[in-house]
């Protein structure tokens, strides 16, 4: 905890909540997405949708699930739906404002990896791989980015192509034929960042309070580029807080709990 | 006609080396106890089918029974990777494995079309992703009415799918509900159904009439194995053990205590012992 009060990750999980609006119908990532949605729907978004990848639809989970499918989350939804339908209707079928990815690699175009490190076929390291991803990146009207700044994970070049951003950046979307709008926003520790309207490049919009332009430049393995006018994120809130941090703390004893009780 | 079987005597009818199989549950309703009963009877060269290969595909390539998966996702879900399926991918241990990987959306795409009897699956998918690069069942058609360039893969056809699910009834009629995942389709995809169910009761009759229900005549076998999902769950019966997903990142990290806990908890185990393992997750559901 900083002298602010707040933890850099506290601010970058409000930061995103902060960009959901109460009518929103939400595709939510498992993770840092996951925590923002929520904290959105329990302060200025109560109404807004939030939907899982196992077909819960309108979910108001009162614990941050730990899979994308956990009991809760169907037990507090509007409907559940089968997962074909869940990709073929709703997301296919154009019916989600906002994809909310979270990203192991990403590059400045917005494009994710979350697949391999190292050559496909011989991975340096396998991660998990796209899921619902390479859809819901290209389905969904925009898409919203948030992770940890690391020089790790913001690379000038990603090794796998998981799902699709900019691409080189420019009108590259366009030119393949996706006509949705790909990611309009990234929420780091440190920052907000917008794509450049021309170039598509991700351009820092906002820092977070006490952060410098020197430490969002460390984090990152591009070179970055700052907003003419860059603005200061307003610290999170008292509620906020308490609606972030209540949450977590419901968390962490929902998953705790169920192995303690465990019979020797 | 289906038939109400002891696991063992189901598993050893329904699969066989070298099939094509799918131990489906998206989340939910995981077939861990059929999927240990096959580990128990030692098949080989399978190729696994699931859209999340979670801890049960871990367990089985861990213990070399996987010639080949076919996923969308390899991970463990909310904690992170799958280590023996790492191993597997990265080192060939303990034998080198193939991979045919694709989105959810892809497979999800693919075992509908399975289950409606297509030999492919069209989709608006894949645009701009690498996975089209390295998967030569990623391909494309054109829309024959807008010109629209569509992604097309195989559908899916197991040879058997595994599923487990809460009840049936005495006929043999299974009800599917809560995240109802793939469970549907899986079991209409394949050639054999094997289906795990938490209890039998006497009919459905006071059921609402849209549910989920896999007419008995969809279904090879069914076996009665309460808690058989764990640490999956069974919405209304017991809640997600997600301790055990946590625990189980740590014991597959390491190949010894892999093989260690495989013996005491699979090998010189019975479908029998699940019940015991959900006992203290039974109130939470």
């Amino acid at each position: 905890m900083s002298e602010l009060g707040f933890t850099s990750n506290e601010m970058m999980t409000i930061a995103a909540s902060r960009a959901l609006r109460n009518d929103d119908v939400c595709f939510v990532g498992i993770g840092a997405p996951s925590a923002a949605c929520n904290v959105a729907r329990l302060t200025h978004a109560p109404d807004i949708t939030l939907i899982y990848e196992s077909g819960t639809i309108g979910t108001a989970p009162d614990v941050l699930p730990l899979s994308i499918g956990d009991g809760e989350l169907c037990e507090t939804a509007v409907t559940t739906v089968a997962v074909p339908e869940m990709f073929r209707y709703w997301l296919q079928g154009g019916r989600i404002s906002i994809g909310f990815l979270g990203a192991a690699q990403l590059d400045k175009f917005g494009n994710i990896n979350t697949t391999v490190i190292g050559d496909y076929f011989h991975p340096k390291t396998r991660l998990p791989g796209g899921g619902g991803a390479p859809e819901i990146a290209t389905s969904s009207k925009q898409i919203y980015i948030t992770m940890a700044q690391t020089k790790r994970g913001m690379v000038e070049k990603i090794d796998f192509f998981t799902s699709f951003g900019h691409g080189e950046g420019g009108d590259h979307r366009k030119r393949l034929g996706i006509d949705t709008a790909g990611p309009t926003l990234l929420i780091t520790d440190l920052a907000i960042w917008k794509p450049d309207p021309v170039t598509k490049e991700f351009t820092v919009v906002s820092l977070h309070p006490g952060v410098t332009r020197q430490q969002v430049q460390e984090s990152c393995g591009w070179v970055v580029r700052f907003a003419e006018a860059l603005d200061e994120t307003p610290a999170p809130s008292e509620l906020e807080l308490k609606t972030l941090r209540d949450l977590q703390a419901r968390t962490r004893a929902a998953h705790e709990g169920t192995g303690k009780e465990k019979a020797a | 006609m289906v038939k109400f079987l002891p696991l063992k005597q189901a598993v050893a009818e329904n699969l066989n080396d070298g099939d094509t199989v799918a131990f489906e549950g998206f989340t939910h309703l995981i077939p861990t106890a059929a999927a240990h009963e096959a580990i128990r009877q030692g098949f080989r060269d399978l190729t696994l089918i699931r859209m999340t290969p979670d801890l049960i595909y871990d367990q089985m390539i861990g213990m070399g029974m996987a010639r080949k998966i076919i996923f969308s996702y390899v991970g463990n879900p909310g904690v992170g990777l799958l280590r023996r399926a790492r191993d597997a991918i990265e080192n060939g241990f303990p034998r080198s494995i193939e991979i045919e990987e694709h989105s959810h959306a892809g497979m999800a795409n693919a075992y509908e079309a399975g289950a409606a009897g297509l030999p492919c699956a069209v989709f608006r998918g894949y645009r701009g992703a690498g996975l089209a690069a390295v998967n030569p069942n990623i391909k494309s058609v054109t829309c024959p009415f807008t010109g629209e360039v569509l992604a097309a893969v195989p559908s899916i056809r197991p040879d058997v799918t595994f599923i487990h699910a809460q009840k049936a009834d005495r006929k043999g009629n299974v009800l599917v509900e809560g995240i109802i995942g793939i469970q549907k389709e899986a079991v209409l995809a394949a050639r054999r159904a094997v289906v795990t169910v938490e209890e039998v009761v006497d009919n459905f009759d006071d059921l609402h009439p849209n549910l989920t229900v896999l007419p008995r005549w969809t279904i090879a076998a069914i076996s009665v194995v309460p808690g058989g999902s764990h640490p999956s769950y069974a919405h209304g019966y017991y809640a997600r053990d997600n301790a055990a997903y946590l625990e189980w990142d740590e014991i597959a990290a390491d190949r010894e205590k892999f093989q260690a806990w495989m013996q005491a908890n699979v090998i010189e185990k019975s479908a029998g012992d699940f019940a015991a393992r959900v006992e203290h997750l039974r109130k939470a559901a």
